[in-house]
Order: structure tokens, then C-alpha cells, then sequence
């Protein structure tokens, strides 16, 4: 018979983190899973998922604001870390602190940093609602969308700057037939990086708002906490949520698929 | 043929004080293959770069068409280059890389019209797609790539990617093709075929080529002129015979071929006197009793018996290898001071032998010493010790402290040490040049002066050496105020 033997291998280093996975990441999604198919008794149910896709209390709604407001949020730090991003890198040799500066926000919890934000925008008499949200997810989620931009555009040798301006590009077109291209990759992670956290986002919106603007973290939030014992459609939304970042993640591992080949060279 | 499309006027270049090219002067003509050639650091690329625009000169101007392109940026300038790693963009395709430059470039639409205010007007036009893709192809067709349009760039071979960045450069019909080391990164085989290729192209397109190499071979077989540098600085300019057979000086000598160098003084014009012996030579014109530099190449060099009325010196054969169309022999001269040879011959002889040598008058190849001793200017520091790049030597001096001196010492009483701390200073060697029975090194300081030194044992470049002079070896002279 074949005696069970514990040998001291280099495997047994990953043996913590598998039962931490196992305890703290699989379990849990399990157990979210068996959720979002019971109702409030215990028992077997459909029930849950009509709720939700039949938008009863406005789950699909917020869902949609949302992505909205997620997709406005990328969109506006794309548009402001791009240049950021680009400044950075090209001054990067000769200023690593400038670099740091824009990190430096990251190092602070995101709470106090929005809870910090509310209070200027109440001592400077600014309305809360859409506008001060839109502020605080951008001013949150705009080091996610630098940081790889930075790194992708570092990179890029300078050879091909070079090669461009070679072949007769001035200064514009460098950046918009080279450099831009060239950055895809970093554009890619940069969006899925500012974009995943931007619609599972919770507490930014209820602070920012004044509990005006609900958002569907906000919502999953809510389901899981408040007496209503509405685990189950909590559960669903999780799900949802789950489903969109899995979407996510595939996208960006199919460009970033598509560089590798390309840095072959 | 001989009007100038390149010229480049006094033109230095430092990188933060620290001086890459120094006051080169250069005219490329229409039509020409030149090269820059010289080893690592010498200045070549950056020279390269400056006519691409990629560099501005520190200071000089750079004419191209008599017109000044100093400040010019590259996108401007109707000049191509082809970059050492290729540089093709990996977001584009083979046919996308190619059609680069095409989509910027403007072509005259039709003919210039004078507008309302008298002025004549040229309307300018971008490519069509059938102008770019036609084009297009055609420089595919030129480097053998026909059907290699739509390729990925990275699925290619490193000689089929060398030919795309040709076929990019090409297409814009530049005046002038800037190549850095292009076949730097291909295997001999290829490197070859490409060679033919090249001057082929050269030879077909009529465009000038600046090509920039360290492979004195490929200098020698490819281009019309070859610009040979050191430093920073220009060595020699000249035909490749020309470089080959009557180099400058001992570095471009010892850089191109291979080569004997040896010192000798001139006795008198045509006759030249090396360690004792006195050979027939066709040189004029130096003074009595210079010190020169003498180059003999090694294939100039006949192995006659010592018997033979041609025999000018015998010599003991130290090895003798087979080289597939020669036999390369290594031998010691006789007489007083021995200095070791090589030849080049198809004689076979054995190790220990004593053969004889005749070499003709012609082929002693004598020029000036680059320098005949160190000179340097110092501070002295205190009675007895000299400030001199940065150390303190002692030296045989009771000038007072602080007196400015210039100070002189032969290359044979430089000593260097292996270990930089056992040196007054510190130093890089940054050549070193056998000649027979010694090696002379060019030492250079960490304040850059450059401290020539006659050393019987070996150093490799760019080995860190401790630079020691005896203190009676120092020759010591006051600087008067109103010289400097």
C-alpha cells in the first residue's frame, strides 16, 4: 500500500497561497453562485435572475449608468493621460521624480482621498451630483491609465522615432502614424485597467453625490447589507459583474496576444 | 562627377563637454561611395547622424547642395538613411513600411499657376494609392522581395528585413543614402551577397551612399573613398589603394591590412635606417635624422635564401601557418635590437630556420611620427611635485608652488601599472600598436590627455592602467605669463 508521504519539494512553497485561493477566492465564488439560485427560504429558485433582467428594482438601469459613467470615466482619463503619459516618457531620463509625483496619489486610500475631495467641493460651494462624481472617478482611476501608457511608451526605441522623421514626418505625424500605434498595447491595459474598477466602483459615487448618483457597486453593495436580505439578487449581480470583468480580461489578453508576435523582432 | 553634394565645415560635436567629433572637415561629391571607417566610439555614426539630422553639430556647418542643412531637422532633408537594426515598424506590414515615406511626400500637381497677387503658385498633391502602390513594388522588385508585400516585417529573416529597410530608404528617391553598419547584424555568407548587392545598386541608382562600417574589408572592396577616423578626428581621406597602400600614419596602417610598423629614422632622403640597418626606400624630403615611422605589409616582404644578392636582412622564423593561399611566417631580424615581422609568402619554411628578406625600396612605406614626445601643460604643486592631469608627480624641479610649467617626458619613461592604484594617475589604453619589438600604446588620462608610451609588455584596449613616471624622467620648463 502506498503510504501518503509529504515531500519537501519547491511545490510545497505554493501550497499557502493554493489554500488561501481555495479558502478565500473559490469558496466564496461557490458560494455566490449557490446564492444567486436561492430564494429567501432556502430553496431552489429562478427567481433571482427575472428579478434582476427584468430590471424590478432598477438593477439593469444602474447597470447601465454604469458602464456609462465607466466609459466616460476611461475616456476622459485616456484623453488626459495620453499626453500625460507622453510627456513623462519622453522627459523620463531626466526626471524620475515627476514620475513619482503622479503615483504619489496611489499611495493614499482612496477613501480618505474621496472623502478629502467631497469636503473641497463642499467648501467651495460646488454642487454635488454627476459632475463632482465624474471628477472623483478620473482623479481615482487616472494613475491606472498613466502607468501603462508610461511603460508601453518608454519603451518604444527610439530608432523609430527616428526612422519616421527619416522617411519626411514632421513632429505630428511621428506621433500620430508611430509613437500612437506603437502604444497600443499600453492604450489596451491602460482602458481595461481604468475601465474594470471604474464600473465595480462603490463609495465614490454615494460620497461624491450625496447618495444621489447609485452606481452598481453601489447596488451589490446595498443587496448584500441591507436588511432587505436580498442575497440572492446581490449574488446575481456579482455574477453579472464577474461575467463583464472575465469579457474584459479575455479582450486584453487577445491584443496583448497580438503584441507579443509583434516584439518578436 | 565632381560637384560637391556634402560638405562638411569644421564640424565638432560634444556630448556634455565630452568632445565625440573634433573639427572635421569633409566634402562628398555626387555620385560618390563613401565610407566612414574606424574602430568603436570613433565618431563615424555620430557624423553619420549629424548629416541625417538626427544630431545638431556643437559647432561648423554642414552644406548639402550649397545649401546649409545645420539646423535642418531630418524630415526635411532629401536624404535616406538605413538604420543599423533595421528600424522597421512592427504596426505595418512589409508594404506598409515601404509606402511610409511615400504618403507623406508631395508631388507639383500640374503646372504653376500666378495667383491675384502676381505670385507664382506651385499646387502641390499627395501620391494616389496606384502612384505609392506601383512604386511600392517596383523597390520590392529592386531587392528581391516581390511577392513579400503584405508579410508581417518580423516573419522575415534578418537579410530579408536588411533589404526592406533598403527598399524604405530607396523608394523616397533620396540625393543621398545614409547607411549605418547595415550588414553589421548578417552572417559572412550574407554579408557578402549584400556587399555585391550594395555596389550594385550604387552603381544602377547613381545616388551618392554614406556607408558607415568598422570592417576595413568592407571599406575596401565597397566604396570609392574611404574616410578613415580616430577619435573624433579624420585620419586619412583617400581611394581605398590609396589607404591601403600609402596610409597616413601608423594608425591607419595598423587599422587597415595588416602591417609591420616599425620605428626607424631617415639617414638621408631615400635611404631609411630601422634598428641599425639601413634600407633603400623612395621617400624624400624628411629632415636629417628624423625619427619616422615605417610600414612594410606583410605580403610586400619576399622570402629569398640568405645567400641571395636580394638578401637585405636575415631573420630566424619563429612560426610559419598555413593559410590556404599563403603561408603567414613570423620571424626575429638579427642585429642589435630584433623586431619581430610577419610575412606574407608562398614559401614554406620551418620554425628555427634562418631565412633572408627583400623587400623593395618601394613598398617601405615611411611617414612622420604623430608625435615625437609627451608635452603637457601643469601647475607645479609644491617644490619637488608637479600637478599634472589631476596627480601629483614627483619630479626634480625647485620651482615654487604654484608656477606654471610645461612639462615633457619620452614615451619609454612612462611606466604603467597593472593596477590603477599603484599609478600616480589613472588611465585607459585607448590603442596599441606593435612595431616589432615593442608595443606603443596611446594612454589616455581621466582629464582626456592622451600619453603616448613605449611598453614591452601587452595591454588590451581599454584595459584601466596606473600611469607612473620617474622623477628624474620629468622634464620640467617654466611658463612665462606672456606665453600663455
Amino acid at each position: 500500500m502506498k503510504k501518503f508521504k509529504f515531500r519537501f519539494t519547491r511545490r510545497a512553497f505554493a501550497y499557502p497561497y493554493m489554500i488561501f485561493l481555495l479558502l478565500f477566492v473559490v469558496v466564496p465564488l461557490v458560494l455566490i453562485l449557490i446564492n444567486a439560485f436561492l430564494d429567501e427560504s432556502d430553496k431552489f429558485t429562478f427567481q433571482n435572475f427575472a428579478e434582476f433582467f427584468s430590471d424590478a428594482g432598477g438593477g439593469l438601469t444602474v447597470l447601465g449608468n454604469s458602464l456609462i459613467i465607466g466609459l466616460v470615466t476611461t475616456l476622459i482619463c485616456l484623453v488626459i493621460g495620453y499626453p500625460c503619459a507622453y510627456l513623462l516618457a519622453k522627459y523620463h531620463a531626466s526626471n524620475r521624480v515627476l514620475v513619482l509625483l503622479f503615483i504619489l496619489p496611489m499611495w493614499v486610500n482612496f477613501l480618505i482621498r474621496t472623502l478629502s475631495t467631497k469636503a473641497i467641493f463642499m467648501a467651495l460651494d460646488v454642487p454635488l451630483g454627476m459632475g463632482t462624481v465624474l471628477f472623483g472617478m478620473v482623479y481615482n482611476y487616472l494613475p491606472y491609465m498613466i502607468l501603462p501608457l508610461h511603460t508601453t511608451l518608454v519603451s518604444i526605441d527610439h530608432s523609430y522615432i527616428e526612422a519616421a522623421e527619416d522617411l519626411g514626418a514632421d513632429k505630428l505625424t511621428v506621433l500620430l502614424k508611430t509613437v500612437l500605434p506603437l502604444s497600443l498595447p499600453g492604450i489596451v491595459s491602460g482602458i481595461t485597467m481604468t475601465f474594470i474598477p471604474a464600473i465595480s466602483t462603490f463609495a465614490i459615487s454615494e460620497i461624491l453625490s450625496s447618495s444621489k448618483i447609485f452606481l452598481f457597486g453601489d447596488a451589490i453593495n446595498m443587496h448584500f447589507s441591507k436588511a432587505t436580505n436580498s442575497f440572492g439578487v446581490g449574488s446575481v449581480m456579482s455574477l453579472v459583474m464577474l461575467v463583464l470583468v472575465v469579457v474584459a480580461n479575455v479582450f486584453v489578453n487577445l491584443t496583448s496576444k497580438d503584441e507579443e508576435v509583434k516584439s518578436v523582432l | 562627377m565632381d560637384d560637391k553634394i556634402i560638405e562638411i565645415k569644421n564640424v565638432s560635436k560634444s556630448y556634455s563637454d565630452k568632445p565625440v567629433v573634433k573639427n572635421i572637415s569633409l566634402t562628398i561629391r555626387r555620385g560618390e561611395f563613401v565610407t566612414l571607417l574606424g574602430p568603436s566610439g570613433c565618431g563615424k555614426t555620430t557624423t553619420l547622424r549629424m548629416i541625417a539630422g538626427f544630431e545638431q553639430p556643437t559647432s561648423g556647418t554642414i552644406l548639402f547642395n550649397g545649401e546649409d542643412i545645420t539646423m535642418l531637422p531630418p524630415h526635411k532633408r532629401n536624404i535616406n538613411t538605413v538604420f543599423q537594426k533595421y528600424a522597421l515598424f512592427p504596426h505595418l506590414n512589409v508594404f506598409g513600411n515601404i509606402a511610409f515615406g511615400l504618403k507623406m511626400k508631395t508631388v507639383p500637381d500640374g503646372e504653376p499657376t500666378v495667383n491675384s497677387k502676381g505670385v507664382t503658385v506651385q499646387k502641390m498633391r499627395h501620391l494616389t494609392k496606384k502612384e505609392i502602390s506601383d512604386k511600392v513594388n517596383a523597390a520590392l522588385k529592386m531587392v528581391d522581395l516581390e511577392d513579400y508585400g503584405h508579410r508581417a516585417v518580423n516573419s522575415l529573416s534578418g537579410g530579408q528585413q536588411q533589404r526592406v529597410a533598403i527598399a524604405r530608404a530607396l523608394v523616397n528617391e533620396p540625393q543621398v543614402l545614409l547607411l549605418d553598419e547595415p550588414l553589421g547584424a548578417l552572417d559572412l555568407k550574407m554579408r557578402k551577397d549584400m556587399q555585391l548587392e550594395l555596389m550594385q545598386m550604387h552603381k544602377q541608382l547613381g545616388i551618392t551612399f554614406v556607408y558607415v562600417t568598422h570592417d576595413q574589408e568592407e571599406a575596401l572592396t565597397m566604396s570609392d573613398t574611404i574616410v578613415v577616423m580616430k577619435d573624433g578626428e579624420i585620419q586619412q581621406i583617400g581611394n581605398p589603394t590609396k589607404v591601403y597602400d600609402e596610409p597616413a600614419n601608423a594608425f591607419v596602417a595598423d587599422f587597415i591590412g595588416e602591417s609591420n610598423i616599425l620605428s626607424g629614422t631617415m639617414v638621408k632622403d631615400c635611404c631609411v635606417d630601422i634598428s641599425g640597418h639601413k634600407f633603400e626606400c623612395v621617400d624624400k624630403g624628411f629632415k636629417f635624422n628624423e625619427p619616422i615611422d615605417v610600414i612594410v605589409r606583410p605580403e610586400d616582404i619576399k622570402i629569398v635564401p640568405t645567400k641571395d644578392a636580394n638578401c637585405l636582412i636575415e631573420a630566424d622564423v619563429l612560426s610559419c601557418v598555413f593559410k590556404g593561399d599563403h603561408y603567414q611566417v613570423t620571424a626575429l631580424t638579427h642585429g642589435d635590437e630584433r623586431n619581430e615581422i610577419v610575412i606574407h609568402d608562398n614559401v614554406e619554411v620551418k620554425a628555427g630556420d634562418t631565412i633572408g628578406l627583400y623587400i623593395k625600396p618601394f613598398d617601405f612605406h615611411i611617414m612622420h611620427k604623430s608625435r615625437l614626445i609627451n608635452e603637457l601643460e601643469g601647475e607645479m604643486w609644491e617644490s619637488n611635485v608637479v600637478y599634472l592631469c589631476d596627480g601629483k608627480f614627483p619630479c626634480v624641479s625647485d620651482l615654487p608652488e604654484g608656477t606654471k610649467v610645461r612639462v615633457k617626458v619620452d614615451f619609454d619613461d612612462v611606466e604603467l601599472t597593472d593596477d590603477e592604484e599603484d599609478g600616480t594617475i589613472g588611465a585607459t589604453i585607448i590603442s596599441a600598436i606593435y612595431k616589432g619589438s615593442y608595443w606603443q600604446y596611446i594612454v589616455r588620462a581621466d582629464t582626456y590627455y592622451d600619453f603616448f608610451v613605449d611598453n614591452d609588455y601587452e595591454w588590451s584596449i581599454d584595459d584601466r592602467v596606473g600611469i607612473k613616471i620617474a622623477p628624474d624622467k620629468l622634464i620640467i620648463e617654466e611658463v612665462k605669463d606672456e606665453e600663455v
